[in-house]
């Protein structure tokens, strides 16, 4: 059985930029796995090389054991290609982009309705709305829906999330595991880290370079360092602070608190005292879970 | 199956074309316009051409010429000078086109010999002047030769008479209309097919279509087949305010016309086309169609006969297709030309229409 892609030595460059740099990683059939990265990563010239619409510089792509250059003709029938901006007709109804979409594949909206319901079922109801007059969540489920029709092998999914709220957002997720339970292997990118876990493997991807690539959960137990969580009023005096303790090696904000990396001599009972003592009364420092995110900051510095 | 795909985005082509908010007005709105103002407005025809004359003879035959000119329809006497330099500063602040000098002794020369005037012209605007003096030197030899014969004098003189065939008033407007025809179809189905490729690339939709089996044949096929429904409508708009409004009919076949009319916008969709597929942007599309877009009005003809251009540049009217749907459109209009009578004219539309179709889709890339 061929990888569902299977990604080699892949390099890309627009001009003097290397959106691209040497890029290896492989799916697994019926796989949903996740490409993780900040914007400008690559993500998006990764996506339209295995779509077929841009040949690698170098390297090869395979998707079901098709050549991404050479045989594109037949991968077209097999790929379902999300891109990150709303490319369906906007002044098009929901209905007449779904039919234009399964005539484009020679099938009929019927033939595969099983596999679209789920998504569909909460467009139904405004058939004859303006693809470009619905919510940004609607729209990603007809955007779904339509790459869905001709029930590809493959579904390529550029972040389908962003822009999307954070209910929409969770909704989306769920439906995805739908659509891998029917079969289908799904490549999905996103710059919001906390999706990650979502997806049964995650590449981790920055400047065109792949940094890691496993489960979500063997990733995070690649962070090994000590890390805590500090909180303060002020909480930018306590980043400053924190960054000019000899034995932080990295201090950054993480939503709400501060995540501390401290190297094997810190201990967070002592630093917490030292700093109330300089008049941080209520600053605390307590341990706390790592995360895809703390791995990706990790990655980022042990690079440099 | 490939028909079943060319009628979906048929049917999204149309879809599309009837809720943009503007195309379908402009497609039926600046035929309209410019065939009902630019005959009214965009006239060859040199009227009130103010005439200053320097009488030196003061003699009844040289009176009479000058009553004759104020006469005529397109001709004014706006001052009678006494001085050639008097005359000279009215055609310099612009109160006079032309300067007439009568000689002294016309009246008495013109009993012996022909006689002469001098005919000055401002040459600034150069059609006024240079029509305005023909037509100051052609009243001269009109009361001339009438003076002749009402004094029983034999001259020996060569008489001269034109005879304009096929137009035969020199309406500028018969001119003028077929080719406001051509100018319409260049404009409407050269500019839109590639407006409309680009905006699909600005909207990205490009992309989603990119990925599906659809043929770049067919899809190219999809953008033009509207173009020529649309160039066949203008050029119905034109030839109904052609026949209501003007009164002009052609005289040849209405095939011959929509012959040549679909060849043509064929022609100048797949131009769009072809820059569309080379454009990133609207603005670069619309920048480089409009670069092709004034060389083929100023050089096929329409304006100026291409006959009086110098020749390496009537060599290169060759390669401009305008140049034969212009020649077509005229004379079928005006002269009743058949279809097999032009055939070279069709046969080049024909030959550039295949060319820039394949080259519209090749220059296609789903992939790059």
């Amino acid at each position: 059985m061929n990888k569902a892609i299977e990604i080699s030595e892949v390099s890309k460059s627009y001009g003097y930029i290397h959106a691209l740099d040497r890029v290896n990683f492989t799916v697994e059939q019926g796989e949903l796995f996740g490409l993780i990265g900040p914007d400008g990563a690559g993500k998006s010239s990764l996506y339209r090389i295995i779509a077929t619409l841009s040949a690698p510089d170098s390297g090869t792509a395979t998707v079901n054991g098709m050549d991404v250059v050479r045989d594109y003709r037949k991968l077209r029938k097999r790929i379902g290609y999300m891109p990150e901006k709303f490319s369906l007709y906007q002044d098009m109804t929901v209905a007449e982009n779904m039919a234009f979409f399964s005539s484009l594949f020679g099938v009929s909206a019927k033939e595969n309705y099983d596999l679209i319901a789920p998504i569909f079922s909460q467009l139904e109801k405004f058939p004859d709305r303006m693809a470009g007059a619905l919510s940004g969540g609607m729209k990603q489920k007809l955007a779904l829906s339509c790459a869905l029709i001709h029930r590809p092998e493959v579904l390529l999914l550029d972040e389908p999330t962003t822009g999307v709220d954070a209910v929409s957002r969770s909704e989306f997720w769920d439906m995805l595991a739908t659509l891998r339970e029917k079969g289908i292997t799904i490549l999905v990118s996103t710059s919001y880290m906390d999706e990650a876990t979502r997806c049964e493997r995650i590449a981790m991807i920055n400047n065109g370079r792949i940094l890691a690539v496993d489960t979500p959960s063997a990733l995070i137990n690649r962070l090994d360092e000590n890390l805590y969580n500090a909180v303060a009023t002020d909480m930018f005096g306590l980043l400053s602070r924190l960054r000019s303790n000899p034995d932080v090696i990295d201090c950054y904000t993480f939503g709400a608190t501060l995540h501390v990396v401290g190297n094997d001599n810190f201990s967070a009972g002592q630093v917490e005292e030292a700093l109330k003592k300089t008049g941080m009364e209520d600053v605390r420092i307590y341990h706390a879970t790592g995360t895809i995110e703390d791995l990706f900051i990790k990655q980022i510095r042990d690079g440099k | 199956m490939k028909l079943q795909i060319l009628l979906a985005l048929l049917q999204k082509e149309i879809a599309l074309m009837k809720r943009n908010p503007i195309i379908p007005k402009i497609v039926f709105a600046m035929p309209v316009m410019v065939m009902l103002i630019i005959p009214l407005v965009a006239n060859l025809d040199v009227r009130n051409v103010n005439v200053t004359v320097v009488d030196n003879d003061h003699s009844q035959l040289s009176r009479r010429i000058i009553a004759d000119i104020a006469a005529s329809e397109y001709l004014d006497v706006s001052s009678v000078s006494n001085t050639h330099s008097e005359a000279m500063s009215a055609i310099e602040n612009g109160n006079a086109d032309v300067l007439l000098t009568i000689p002294p002794d016309y009246s008495e020369n013109a009993m012996s010999t022909m006689p002469q005037v001098d005919v000055e012209a401002n040459g600034v605007n150069a059609t006024k002047g240079m029509i305005g003096s023909q037509y100051v030197a052609q009243a001269v030899a009109g009361t001339l030769s009438q003076w002749y014969a009402e004094n029983g004098i034999e001259m020996p003189r060569v008489d001269q008479s034109v005879i304009y065939r096929f137009n035969p008033t020199l309406d500028f407007r018969n001119y003028m209309i077929p080719a406001l025809m051509v100018v319409l179809l260049i404009i409407i189905c050269g500019f839109l097919p590639a407006l409309n490729l680009v905006s699909e690339k600005e909207s990205g939709t490009i992309d989603a279509m990119n990925v599906t089996p659809v043929s770049r044949f067919t899809f190219i096929l999809s953008k033009l087949i509207p173009f020529w429904v649309i160039g066949v409508i203008v050029v119905t708009v034109g030839l109904l305010i052609g026949w209501l409004v003007y009164g002009l009919v052609p005289l040849g076949s209405l095939f011959a016309i929509y012959l040549a009319a679909v060849l043509f916008s064929l022609v100048m969709s797949c131009l769009g086309v072809t820059i569309a597929n080379r454009s990133s942007t609207m603005l670069q599309g619309i920048f480089v169609m409009f670069a092709f877009i004034m060389i083929f009005q100023l050089m096929s003809g329409l304006f100026t006969p291409i006959d009086s251009m110098p020749q390496w540049a009537q060599y290169v009217t060759c390669l401009i297709p305008p140049r034969y749907f212009i020649e077509i459109m005229r004379s079928v209009y005006l002269k009743g030309a058949t279809v097999i009578e032009l055939a070279p004219q069709y046969l080049a539309l024909l030959i550039f229409a295949s060319v820039l179709c394949c080259i519209a889709s090749i220059s296609y890339k789903k992939q790059v």
